[in-house]
């Protein structure tokens, strides 16, 4: 098993990566294409050779706490576009062509356009983060994430005055991705959040992981990660981000609304209809020498965030 | 007894199985959850195998298939309390006032109780002695292994069903309803050879 050792939380001033490193989208675009071809079929247990890298400056919103390994993190994933199975995604997701890649951002915004992937990459300086991820499942990780707040990208298309909420659509290629065969959920993808929480500097547009630049199973090539909310509400593989007037509906609450509601927010004292909430197994503490842990309110971010919701029946508003 | 010794030895695989992955570091990213769904599956698995004995008796006629089915239902049994063991130990860690509140407040899981319950009693009254002192009464308790089935397809179904994952369960289901309407037809056509309708030319 490999481990990443948690980088300090205060950046010498030689870690800050130089702006010509991310500006010089020539090279990594070769390394990403010279890339492809060691990346299809090479197990996920290791660093996959040539996978290009992505380094982001220490962040003071990064947790101390031990990262998981990057095998796990990299073959034990929820992505049902490729499969119900936790190992699935790892098995199937090297068929995902990740370049090109377009982001359309449309609806209540000013300056609607599309963003390439090297626009994503070249938009704001790269910061690495490491943030808990908690499944509604049960189980959480511990990711340093490598990214820039989507605040950075809201401004820039700036959001009408009727626009209250961002929607985030994942692709959906029945020719790349064979989990889309199955009624499982209504395709493509759908996640939302409230314009607050979208613009909140936790809500990170991801472009990395540990240091590189996403592997298909992790939601390649850019995805959303909001720390503070069950794992499902960080939409994967991004290929429009809307912003409206109306709550939009999210795919998991469509499909079993008394289960998954559009907050979501970690809470230990909100149950699952099927399970308590009140504890989760991290991925990496086996349950024979370490007992499950208990569940943070807004996974430990409650500091951070919970203003958002002051006054909100957080029951209710599960 | 060479069918009862492979049988045995085919019954212990899944088993051997579990502990060469665990040596191997190769359970998984969670491998509570590796052991759990595994030893669940092969609970359901042998539990219908049990029951798919007699039929592939009948339609066989290999009778001595009838000397290991008890020994078929008892390891259904055994990986049963492997599963539970699980849940109580690795999962809960001994934490009795959570899992009593699993029970009471989550449906599937007090399936599963119910479940292995069912199972205990048959387990228990299994052994020869068991089968003599209970005569007539054995083989009407006995007929509780479809009640077993019946549960341990709810609990499945009902752990998957708010992912949509009901593929699987349904598949067991189909499987027990095949099982279960075998012997219905052979027993309605016993009746009816015993009493024939009186229009018959």
């Amino acid at each position: 098993m490999l481990f990443r050792i948690a980088q300090s939380d205060t950046p010498a001033s030689s870690e800050i990566t130089p702006r010509s490193t991310y500006a010089d989208r020539r090279r990594l675009m070769l390394t990403g294409a010279l890339a492809a071809p060691w990346l299809a079929g090479l197990p996920a247990r290791t660093h996959a050779a040539g996978a290009a890298k992505l380094a982001g400056r220490a962040s003071p919103l990064s947790t101390t706490e031990k990262p998981t390994s990057y095998k796990d993190a990299t073959s034990y994933n929820n992505f049902f576009e490729f499969g119900t199975e936790k190992e699935d995604p790892a098995r199937m997701a090297s068929i995902l062509k990740t370049r090109p890649w377009t982001v359309a951002v449309e609806g209540e915004v000013l300056k609607p356009r599309s963003f390439g992937i090297d626009d994503l990459l070249k938009l704001a300086p790269m910061e690495e983060r490491v943030y808990r991820l908690r499944c509604v499942e049960g189980w959480s990780m511990v990711i340093p994430w490598v990214g820039y707040p989507l605040a950075e990208l809201i401004r820039r298309v700036e959001p009408t005055g009727n626009a209250k909420y961002v929607e985030f659509i994942t692709l959906a290629d029945k020719a790349q991705m064979p989990g889309l065969w199955s009624s499982v959920l209504d395709w493509p993808y759908a996640e939302g959040l409230r314009l607050d929480e979208a613009m909140h500097p936790l809500t990170l547009l991801t472009l990395g992981i540990y240091g590189e630049v996403l592997p298909n199973q992790n939601g390649a090539p850019v995805r959303v990660v909001v720390p503070w909310k069950y794992g499902f509400k960080s939409g994967k593989s991004i290929v429009k981000i809307r912003f409206t007037e109306n709550q939009p509906v999210s795919s998991w609450t469509r499909a079993a609304p008394h289960e998954y509601g559009f907050y979501s927010n970690v809470n230990p004292d909100v149950p699952h209809p099927r399970w308590s909430q009140a504890t989760e197994r991290r991925i990496g503490e086996d349950g024979f020498r370490q007992k499950k842990r208990k569940t943070l309110p807004f996974n430990g971010y409650g500091d951070q965030v919970s203003s958002l919701y002051a006054g909100m029946d957080l029951r209710k508003f599960f | 007894m060479a069918l009862k010794a492979v049988a045995f030895g085919l019954c212990l695989v899944p088993l051997a199985r579990l502990l060469a992955l665990a040596w191997l570091d190769r359970l998984g990213a969670n491998p509570v959850e590796f052991v759990t769904r595994s030893s669940g599956t092969w609970t359901l698995v042998l539990l219908l195998a049990a029951l798919a004995v007699t039929p592939a008796r009948r339609l066989t006629g290999w009778s001595g298939l009838a000397r290991i089915r008890r020994m078929v239902g008892l390891f259904a049994f055994f990986y049963a309390c492997l599963h539970l063991s699980t849940y109580v130990w690795l999962d809960q860690w001994f934490d009795w006032e959570a899992m009593a509140l699993d029970v009471l407040e989550r449906p599937f899981i007090a399936a599963g109780m119910a479940t292995w319950l069912v199972l205990l009693t048959l387990a228990l009254t299994s052994t020869d002695g068991m089968v003599r002192r209970l005569g007539r009464r054995w083989q009407r308790l006995h007929r509780l292994v479809y009640l077993a089935g019946a549960l341990a397809i709810l609990h499945y179904a009902w752990h998957k069903a708010g992912k949509n994952l009901l593929g699987e369960p349904l598949i067991y289901g189909l499987v027990l309803s095949v099982l279960l309407g075998l012997r219905l037809w052979w027993s309605l056509r016993a009746a009816r050879r015993k009493n024939p309708p009186v229009s018959a030319a």
